[in-house]
């Protein structure tokens, strides 16, 4: 099949407003009156609050209102589990626990407000440990709870494990750990949020869920005891997102609160401080992972069991194991699986979503595991993965239904560009190669009740097309994606398409922007809503062109007859023919596209997903020995995204994805002491700069996923859902040791080899 | 206390009352309202802020606002020629995909913006030196250099 714009390297459609500046992000909107407000923070992890004393920062002048937990209604919480009150009036959990809210009009004055707020405190012992959490003895650290583990059976058997096990030829067992990792979007967190006269809300936000957004502020208006109300999410030009925006926060409903006790649009907007210590990173994790498998190297059983540090309230990070069920029953073909994951509340901070939302830490305990295994039983790490890669038409033991797979080739690819055979092995010069593969949800995921998107489509007298879609950017690239999909379905230019994709007052509903479910669900729906448009348009074609509808072709916005291409009109001309005349018409459609994926049942089995993404990365790595430092010579990542409908943003979305895996690997860790985060900032917090850019090679493998738009499916997160385990594999390689434990230091390296030189 | 600075922005002379202990950045953004310029961090680690003083790239929000007294200074607003929308290196930047959020965009420009003026036929090497103070969080930095490299093509 043959495309004009599919599949063609099409610049972004925002980036000429970003590289000149005029993209407006959230710390850019000023509305006129506009207040600023800040938020006065714990200063212990754990502790009862006797008395707050707001008097002094009130008669500061320049401040406007000030807001303790006695201005929300008393039972008011938010969150998954609506453990989390936005601000905390008689106990602290964490030390990212807001206790009061000031607004003024400047930053500085409420800033300086807020240091006349006095708070009197109970010290209490915290919890850091999910381990000592679990303990009997423990405190309760949310009472009405009763617990400190999370009601949240996790918890996929399919066969059964103890008789594979038995059986099973070689059996490994390992203990995994990894850290908290923090989104560090450049820029930082924040809303501008204002009342009317009707008391109808307008939020300017950076969500990633604008349509889930909008219901729970609706819900807080209610609480507020403004019913009936309207909220209007205006997105702005978001600096990031890689799932950090996919839950409101305790700021966002501040925010609400003081501009509706001061009738002024109030702004809050985080210090790059507050952005590490006052968002919610990925959850650490410990996993326990057995693995085994016959004399030919066929996997027998998966059994994997896991406590993730919940932190002190609950947001979408305790749901991760539902995504990490996905790889541990289903990367590579493994009949026997059991898999167990404990959510613990302990006084650190609170953790949520980010790009592969689980999938990384389960991916590295799995495939680090499956290279014991390989040693274990003396087969070759390439051989055992090919030999149980998954296929297209396999029913996992979670009931994912495969449908197209290109693990296989993605997995030789690799090889073949590593020089696996030659290079695997040897530790010459201490040099070592690794690979790891992935499987993430690549048509859509359902997590919520519906996993749709809306678009409504029209076209104009001058034969441009404006598309309305529920889908977000945030940065990826969404909207470019979108007119692309539509240009090529209209045959008109894709700079005739135009995308709107940020106020909930105009554009359709969609879940959000996460599961790297946007080209294919918010796609579809674009496909959907032009193929309704194109149908009418033929119709009103072939009666202008007087030729039957499958005749007529638009190829750059003309419109003629294929059997007579002599006769044929301008679009333009021919939706202002059936506008300007009498009973005229104007040309628009519409479509909300829900894929065919299923809700996981009450024994976490369905098919979560319409399609399945995957991919294998392989590296070559040298390790100096001396200093434990690790080099990474050569980065091969090969992904099956079914069709890359823009391969510079695709190759876009790999490039970024393996950096920030390879930071996950190799250098970003929170540092928590005691519940106080101790490197929240740029210089101590290592993101990667383009001085650690490894020469990353890409491969892109297209399988023609047909329930994908132009047959794409998703590639949001899986550029760095294999990287650690991947590099770990490698520097095990290079110089045999294994390192469990996340992110893999030169001092980590450095101790392990002097422990194997010990033994 | 207010004093009075002239300066040349973006082609054209400033004079300005200022208050001595606010930033270049806070002088940019909050008073001639150029929201262009970006604030990742607020000391100097980022490079969002990036801007351009008498050729050299310069982190804003930790310059005195004070010490542009007499200098020349370009933001991202201002380094198109006359007539021209955009410059070579932000056609690059669009053209080869450097672009992601683009929080990062225009101090990533701005840097690279000063390595031109210092030297017309950068290798990769300098590239790496001229963007190494500005965090990107997106593209993993390939198209980015991708994109500097093209622009050098294009000169």
């Amino acid at each position: 099949m043959s495309f004009n714009i599919i599949g063609k390297k099409i610049p972004k459609k925002d980036a000429p407003f970003k590289v000149t500046g005029q993209a407006l992000y959230i710390d850019d909107v000023e509305l006129p009156g506009m207040l600023y407000g800040k938020i006065l923070y714990s200063k212990y992890p754990h502790a009862r609050i006797l008395h707050i004393d707001t008097s002094k920062a009130e008669k500061l002048p320049g401040v406007k209102a000030v807001i303790t937990a006695k201005d929300f209604p008393p039972h008011f919480r938010i969150g998954f589990m609506k453990d989390n009150p936005p601000l905390k009036g008689t106990k602290v959990l964490s030390t990212r626990d807001e206790i009061a809210a000031v607004c003024a009009i400047s930053p500085e004055i409420a800033e300086e407000a807020l240091d006349l707020i006095s708070v009197e405190y109970e010290v209490l012992q915290g919890i850091f440990d999910p381990l000592v959490a679990m303990r009997e003895d423990a405190p309760i650290l949310h009472e009405e709870v009763g617990s400190n583990i999370l009601k949240l059976p996790w918890r996929l058997v399919c066969g059964d494990v103890e008789k594979a096990k038995k059986e099973s030829a070689y059996v490994v067992e390992d203990t995994f750990t990894t850290q908290w990792v923090t989104h560090c979007c450049l820029a930082t967190s924040g809303c501008v949020a204002y009342f009317d006269v009707n008391n109808n809300l307008t939020m300017y936000s950076n969500t990633q869920i604008p349509s889930l957004a909008q219901n729970e502020f609706l819900e807080a208006l209610t609480a507020l005891g403004l019913r009936n109300r309207r909220v209007r999410i205006i997105q702005v030009t978001i600096g990031g997102g890689f799932g950090s925006k996919l839950d409101t926060y305790p700021y966002e409903y501040i925010a609400i609160l003081l501009a509706l006790k001061t009738r002024k649009p109030v702004k809050i907007v985080f210090s790059r401080d507050e952005e590490f210590f006052a968002t919610s990173p990925r959850q650490c994790t410990i996993t326990k992972i057995s693995q085994g498998c016959d004399r030919d190297g066929r996997l027998t059983f998966r059994e994997v069991e896991m406590i993730l540090d919940n932190g002190a309230y609950t947001s979408w990070g305790a749901t991760t194991p539902s995504v990490m069920m996905m790889p541990i029953s289903s990367l590579y073909r493994v009949p026997n699986v059991k898999y167990t994951a404990t959510c613990v509340y302990t006084n650190n901070t609170y953790c949520q979503a980010m790009r592969g939302y689980g999938n990384p830490q389960a991916t590295f305990a799995i495939e680090s595991s499956l290279d014991h295994l390989a040693e274990e039983s003396g087969i070759d790490p390439y051989d055992l993965r090919i030999i149980n890669a998954n296929e297209p038409g396999e029913i996992t033991p979670q009931g994912f239904r495969v449908t197209t797979c290109g693990l296989k080739e993605c997995i030789e690819e690799v090889a073949k560009r590593l020089n696996w055979k030659e290079k695997r092995g040897r530790g010459l010069k201490k040099r070592g190669v690794g690979i790891a593969s992935l499987i993430h949800v690549g048509g859509g995921a359902r997590v919520y009740k519906s996993d749709g998107c809306g678009t409504i489509i029209k076209m104009d007298d001058f034969g441009k097309v404006d598309v309305f879609t529920g889908a977000s950017d945030i940065g990826q690239g969404a909207d470019t994606v979108i007119a692309q999909i539509v240009a090529e379905e209209l045959g008109v230019p894709v700079e005739d398409v135009n995308v709107i994709h940020n106020d909930t007052d105009i554009c359709p509903w969609d879940v959000g922007v996460h599961a790297s479910r946007t080209t294919f669900v918010a796609g579809n729906s674009a496909l959907f809503a032009a193929k309704k448009i194109k149908k009418k348009l033929l119709e009103i074609l072939s009666k202008l062109l007087e030729v039957p509808p499958e005749d007529v072709a638009i190829k750059n916005g003309i419109a003629f007859s294929k059997s007579d291409p002599q006769k044929s009109i301008p679009l333009a001309r021919a939706l202002r023919r059936i506008h300007f005349t009498t009973g005229g018409s104007m040309l628009m459609a519409e479509h909300f596209y829900d894929p065919q994926n299923e809700n996981l049942n009450k024994e976490f089995r369905g098919n979560l997903s319409a399609a399945y993404a995957y991919g294998t990365h392989g590296v070559e790595v040298e390790v100096d020995t001396e200093t434990g430092k690790v080099k990474i010579l050569k980065y091969v990542a090969a992904h099956d995204v079914g069709r890359a409908i823009n391969p510079l943003l695709l190759e876009g979305q790999i490039y970024g994805g393996v950096l920030q895996g390879i930071g996950y690997a190799l250098s970003e860790k929170m540092i928590y002491d005691n519940g106080y985060l101790k490197n929240g900032n740029f210089l101590d917090y290592k993101i990667l700069t383009v001085r650690d850019v490894p020469p990353v090679e890409i491969v892109i493998i297209e399988t023609n996923e047909e329930a994908g738009p132009f047959g794409a499916k998703g590639i949001g997160e899986p550029g760095l859902v294999p990287t650690a385990p991947a590099i770990a594999n490698a520097i095990y390689d290079a110089v045999g040791v294994r390192i469990r434990d996340l992110p893999i230091t030169p001092e980590k390296v450095l101790k392990a080899l002097k422990e194997k030189n010990k033994g | 206390m207010k004093r009075e600075i002239k300066f040349k922005l973006n082609g054209e002379e400033v004079t300005a009352e200022v208050e001595s202990h606010w930033t270049l950045l806070y002088f940019l953004r909050e008073v001639l309202k150029l929201k262009g310029t970006k604030e990742g961090c607020g000391y100097g680690e980022c490079g969002a802020c990036t801007v351009v003083i008498d050729k050299m790239a310069v982190n804003s929000c930790l310059f005195p606002v004070m010490e542009v007294n007499g200098k020349d200074v370009l933001t991202i607003e201002g380094i198109s020629g006359p007539g021209e929308a955009l410059h070579p290196l932000q056609k690059a930047f669009i053209e080869e995909g450097a672009v992601q959020c683009g929080f990062c965009t225009p101090g990533m420009i701005m840097s690279a913006y000063a390595l031109f003026e210092e030297k017309k036929n950068p290798d990769d090497e300098d590239i790496k030196e001229a963007i190494e103070g500005n965090l990107c969080r997106c593209t993993g930095y390939v198209k980015i250099i991708d994109a500097i490299n093209a622009a050098k093509r294009g000169k």
